[in-house]
């Protein structure tokens, strides 16, 4: 019988062949196995981790969102008819007449320099009617979740804190939040100057870089020639720029676009000025500062999609006697085009989501007249939610929360967008 | 399709060797010519000081150990090592009375005569048809395309498994076929030289039989020189073989060049004699 060999050894039976299952070799293994459990087991607790953590985001955002709040009224919808209806089934003759009553005379003259009354839909009616004759007014509002489980509580707790405040369910991001201007009451406040606006600039900043950024890094990945000093250089500083934090290119939009090109972007050189915008706070300057911020990364990940069209593709196409344009036109761009947009549409979501450089730049923190241009004042989503999360009424985190969801869908819908350009147009090999 | 492949390859090695025969009879019409050739990537030299000709209408084989040079020989004759950023060539490739490292030469006209396929079958990812047209129509074809695709497609002896499909992808098609199409598209151009970078190294026996078959159709009309590690390849399918090895500094160099049934039979040198004999490489 041999005797048992070292750690890598197998267990000979008595004929000296081996015997699986026991004997150094297999206590080993289970000691190799037992290391890789360990290590899974570290895996799987990293990623409870990440997504607790989403959780707790989206919790967050939704509790705030939505649930009970308590409300009082300065007048009773109920007392403004003889029927005592809400004002969801009034008559459209019945409101404008209630509505005829209740307001000064000054009030209903700039109402009817904007629509005569007796012409407006009853929607529209009814907004007014709520707005300025009922003038619902939150005094307490709830999170979702304690609105669902803790019910009794609360409603003990407004009668008793409350006693002429009525509770009810309020889910804040409906459509009419979404089509609603800002306002300064929170209840009808709206988010839809601040979409306009992220709209508007969204299109600045992709008509610029994406352009500029594809072209760029065509030239640096397919024409540059890499031995060359200057193209390292200006490749370490693209690469470089991708890392700046973005409030530098606030400082460098505010100095550039605001005020060194203030004729241009206000409109002033073309003869466009709106009186209300005498200087370069406008949308084309947020454009412009956010091209120059996701410009980097565009032009990387072009660079990095061209980089992925393998070589038999050019090798077969310069064979051909094609030359280096027609083989970047009809071989490397389409090949590389999934990744490029992609790049593009992340870089975007950015954008999108980005504050910091449009305090600097001077995106408007209160403003209720949509964008009509690009020389517009104008206000973002993410700037929307800043400010409001910055008041001191619990109303305006509620609503806050709500933009934020919009935000999110928004943001989702982009990069579902790249997911549905990527799979299209992918080559397959 | 069945093909008989004893009866093939007898009547190519018939055919090889009338061809041989003609064209020792007349040495005289080079298509192509390789003076004192060096090529260099970076500091390493590739190659050193190769001088050796193509003949017209005749393919020519290039053979020898891996890493001997033979593919940047081959990619030395329609300046495919100009696209390598480190590539340096010293001496004289000599096409239509010009050398083609002239100042004035276009890299982008000499490859439209001299065509090349690869080692591996790069179809582009578009249809077939579209795969042999599209060399023709960047440089300025206004003709019938229909017509020229399908001369080339049946000049590499794919028009028949293609010709209802030809909206397909080039990428559908099997091995052997997507390296016909290759050379369809190759022929497409109209070159005089068709440079082959071992083509047949990712192909079946039988796949390969008949791009040799169709390399001896080819050699009517356009020169061939085929870079292949395959010896019995080189044997039966060439006019004349080129013998690289390696140096010291594993730089390659040219040990002999000759006819292929003189090379193969009498080697004049001890290299080439071990090398085709299986003693080493």
């Amino acid at each position: 019988m041999t005797p048992e060999s070292g750690s890598q050894g197998p267990a000979p039976d008595r004929n000296g062949h081996t015997v699986i299952g026991a004997g150094a070799a297999a206590r080993q293994v289970a000691a190799r196995h037992s290391r890789g459990r360990l290590w899974l087991a570290g895996f799987q607790a990293a990623t409870v981790v990440a997504i607790v953590a989403l959780a707790a985001l989206v919790y967050n955002v939704t509790s705030n969102s939505m649930g009970l709040i308590a409300y009082t009224v300065a007048v009773d919808a109920a007392t403004l008819t003889a029927e005592g209806v809400s004002v969801k089934e009034m008559r459209r003759d019945e409101m404008v007449r209630i509505l005829e009553s209740r307001l000064s005379a000054q009030r209903l003259r700039v109402l009817d320099v904007q629509g005569p009354l007796a012409q407006r839909s009853h929607g529209e009616l009814s907004r007014i009617l709520e707005r300025e004759v009922i003038r619902p007014k939150v005094v307490r509002s709830f999170g979702a979740l304690e609105s669902v489980f803790r019910r009794a509580e609360i409603e003990a707790q407004v009668g008793r804190e409350h006693p002429d405040a009525r509770l009810t369910w309020r889910r804040w991001w409906d459509w009419q939040f979404v089509t609603s201007p800002q306002s300064s009451y929170p209840e009808f406040a709206g988010i839809r100057t601040a979409i306009l606006g992220s709209l508007w600039m969204i299109a600045i900043t992709v008509a610029v870089a994406m352009p500029v950024g594809v072209a760029a890094g065509i030239y640096l990945e397919e024409y540059a020639d890499r031995g060359r000093r200057i193209n390292q250089l200006i490749q370490t500083n693209i690469n470089n720029l991708a890392g700046v934090p973005s409030i530098i290119y606030g400082i460098l939009g505010l100095t550039v676009f605001v005020r060194a090109l203030e004729p241009l972007t206000s409109g002033a050189a073309l003869g466009l000025t709106d009186p209300t915008t005498a200087n370069g706070r406008t949308i084309l300057s947020a454009g412009l500062t956010m091209a120059l911020l996701v410009l980097p990364v565009i032009i990387i990940t072009t660079q990095e999609s061209v980089r992925t069209v393998p070589p038999s593709m050019r090798e077969a196409s310069f064979g051909l006697g094609a030359t280096r344009w027609q083989t970047v036109r009809h071989h490397v761009l389409p090949y590389a085009l999934p990744g490029i947009l992609t790049g593009a549409i992340l870089s975007v979501s950015r954008a999108l989501g980005e504050t910091a450089p449009l305090v600097v730049v001077g995106a408007s923190t209160f403003i209720t007249t949509d964008p009509t241009g690009p020389f517009s004042k104008f206000t973002v989503l993410p700037m929307q939610v800043y400010q409001w999360t910055s008041r001191p009424q619990d109303t305006f985190r509620d609503i806050a929360a709500a933009a934020i969801i919009v935000l999110l869908v928004l943001l989702l819908l982009l990069n579902s967008v790249a997911i549905v350009l990527r799979n299209r147009y992918t080559v397959r090999y | 399709m069945t093909v008989n492949i004893e009866r093939t390859v007898d009547a190519a090695r018939a055919a090889a060797a009338m061809d041989t025969a003609a064209a020792m009879s007349d040495p005289a019409g080079n298509v192509l010519e390789a003076r004192g050739l060096s090529v260099y990537y970076g500091d390493f030299q590739a190659i050193e000081d190769v001088s050796l000709p193509v003949v017209r209408n005749r393919i020519t084989a290039f053979i020898g150990p891996s890493g001997c040079g033979k593919s940047t020989m081959l990619r030395a004759f329609n300046r495919m090592n100009d696209l390598v950023a480190t590539a340096r060539t010293e001496g004289e490739v000599v096409f239509g009375g010009r050398n083609v490292y002239d100042r004035g030469v276009d890299a982008v006209e000499l490859r439209r005569h001299v065509g090349m396929v690869f080692q591996k079958p790069n179809p582009f990812p578009k249809s077939i048809y579209q795969n042999v047209a599209w060399g023709a129509r960047i440089n300025g074809f206004k003709g019938d395309m229909d017509g020229l695709v399908e001369w080339a497609l049946r000049e590499a002896a794919l028009w028949d498994e293609v010709h209802d499909k030809l909206g397909q992808s080039g990428l559908s098609l099997s091995g052997g076929q997507q390296q016909r199409l290759c050379i369809a598209r190759a022929i497409a151009v109209r070159p005089e030289v068709i440079l082959m970078d071992e083509p047949c190294s990712a192909l079946d026996p039988l796949a390969t039989l008949r791009i040799e078959e169709l390399m001896q159709d080819l050699k009517r009309q356009y020169t061939i020189v085929i870079v292949t590690h395959n010896m019995q390849q080189a044997a039966r399918a060439s006019d004349f073989t080129a013998f690289f090895n390696m140096g010291e500094r594993r730089q390659g160099y040219l040990v002999e060049y000759g006819a292929t049934a003189e090379l193969f039979t009498n080697p004049r040198d001890s290299r080439t004699e071990d090398y085709i004999t299986g003693r080493f490489g």
